[in-house]
């Protein structure tokens, strides 16, 4: 229905001016509805309206009557989200675009998980949604070519709202254990409303089994614990059976993907529960092809890593040595502390405590910057 | 939705060209030219003379400063424009990725400013 988009558009484009002054409305979605609902009624007493007679009286008491109301509701916060996600925004702005104009967050509480200054992500935000309306940014759902491209940008702004919650694994901060539910509501979300995409439902078991380790991250004295000496009766097998049932979805589809990946990688992770140890070729394996389709350096450490387990540390060195002269490394702290390891493994200590220096100075979390340097005492 | 869509590309490149690849340019510029107009999107739209031949004014305490040469010296020069009238950026954007330009440099993409004049 035409009208009703129009309508939509411009009552965005009404939130453009009041949100940046009264915030966001606690329940956005419904808040368009009804201004949408009043700018339809509003076209027609004013005469715009091309339709006639009957049919323009149906827009007028319910643009979307004859619609599934349970389907069009989220059809409606899809195509905001999607808009939010336009590659025309700035990337960095996607995630907290969608905070705000999705979930209702105050610009205050996106600036403090971003660690970026409340005046400035306010101002950014507005910037963003000018944009939205000014470079006429459209509300709709991508054509089949398009999606898989506009669902990556989609599903990349949600996992990072994820990963800015995940930063806090104490849960220390209540704002951002919020993130990490806001990004599985959003998650589990995309997979209702658009249920042939496998993509979305990688992103959703990549989210899940990580959530379900929160309570293992930590021990009793908030230090760190690895991945592979991790607690696994602390894991929640419910969101881990729920990952796994998004995880053979998926794979039904015959449509493999990055998040689908790497969902498989941390299912190889989980199902230490279940056999005790570390399928270390599994992981290693989902690795190869991860970097072969991604091509990343972050995935290229991982891997070595992994590599290293499956096929000893000087494979995995191997691997790391291309990595040398990567400028991106300097300021990566897995890339230092990963080759730490493959050296202590193979007794080049000296090199290992070097490394370990490296990582330790740029870890940013306490807790993991104690890991680090006790790992690195363990040396000698 | 009126847009501007401008055509960047190295000028060196586009001028020097064999005299086949000119012909093969000019023939993909032809039929783009006819499928905006058959869209019913065309609204304008010109080639540039090269950036040699632009002159560049400014007023400066009342007094006119003209200077030769383009705006700015940049890797990929000006080479040329079209206005469109479309819905959405979207379709802006799959037009100018249509455009033969697209393939030799960047197309940027501009809404304009509906000021009503």
């Amino acid at each position: 229905m035409a009208l009703a988009e129009d309508a939509l558009c411009d009552a965005f484009a009404a939130a453009l001016s009041t949100w940046p002054k009264q915030g966001a409305p606690a329940n956005p979605e419904a808040w368009l509805m009804q201004a949408a609902r009043r700018r339809v009624i509003d076209a027609v007493r004013r005469g715009r309206t091309r339709a006639a007679g009957a049919e323009t009286l149906l827009a007028v008491t319910d643009p979307f009557a004859g619609a599934d109301n349970n389907r069009e509701i989220p059809d409606e916060r899809l195509r905001l989200i999607f808009a939010c996600a336009h590659p025309a925004i700035e990337a960095v702005m996607r995630a907290p675009l969608i905070l705000q104009t999705v979930l209702g967050l105050e610009a205050a509480q996106i600036a403090s998980a971003f660690l970026v200054r409340p005046a400035a992500m306010a101002q950014r935000l507005v910037r963003a949604k000018v944009k939205i309306r000014d470079a006429g940014i459209p509300f709709a759902i991508p054509e089949r070519e398009e999606m898989p491209a506009r669902l990556e940008s989609v599903l990349e702004a949600i996992y990072a709202v994820f990963t800015q919650g995940w930063a806090d694994p104490a849960g220390a901060d209540a704002r951002s254990r919020g993130l990490t539910e806001e990004a599985l509501w959003l998650g589990r979300l995309l997979t209702v409303i658009l249920p042939d995409e496998p993509e979305a439902l990688g992103l959703l078991a990549l989210m899940l089994h990580a959530d379900a380790r929160r309570a293992a991250r930590r021990d009793a004295q908030g230090g760190f614990v690895a991945l592979d000496a991790q607690d696994t009766a602390l894991w929640d097998a419910a969101l881990i059976g729920e990952a796994e049932q998004a995880i053979l979805r998926a794979a039904t589809m015959g449509r493999p993907g990055r998040f689908q990946i790497e969902a498989a990688i941390q299912s190889a992770h989980a199902h230490r529960r279940i056999s005790g140890r570390t399928d270390w070729g599994a992981v290693a394996g989902f690795y190869d092809l991860l970097w072969r389709s991604t091509g990343s350096a972050v995935v290229a450490v991982n891997r070595a890593v992994a590599v290293g387990r499956r096929d000893g540390p000087q494979a995995g060195l191997a691997l790391l040595a291309p990595l040398q002269e990567d400028q991106r490394m300097s300021g990566y702290q897995p890339y230092w502390a990963g080759r730490a390891d493959l050296l202590a493994r193979i007794g080049r200590i000296a090199e290992a405590d070097a490394a370990y220096e490296r990582a330790i100075g740029l870890e940013t979390d306490p807790a993991l910057r104690r890991y680090l340097a006790g790992q690195r005492a363990a040396l000698h | 939705m009126q847009y501007l869509l401008l055509i960047y590309g190295n000028e060196a490149a586009v001028h020097g060209a064999t005299e086949e690849a000119g012909k093969e340019m000019h023939g993909a510029y032809m039929a783009y030219n006819k499928a905006l107009i058959e869209a019913g999107v065309m609204c304008g739209g010109n080639a540039l003379q090269p950036t040699s031949t632009a002159t560049t004014v400014r007023l400066a305490a009342g007094k006119s400063q003209v200077q030769d040469g383009p705006y700015a010296d940049t890797k990929e020069q000006l080479g040329g424009y079209y206005l469109i009238d479309v819905p959405d950026l979207d379709t802006a954007l799959s037009w100018a990725a249509r455009c033969p330009g697209a393939s030799h440099g960047t197309m940027e993409v501009r809404p304009i400013w509906e000021t009503g004049l």
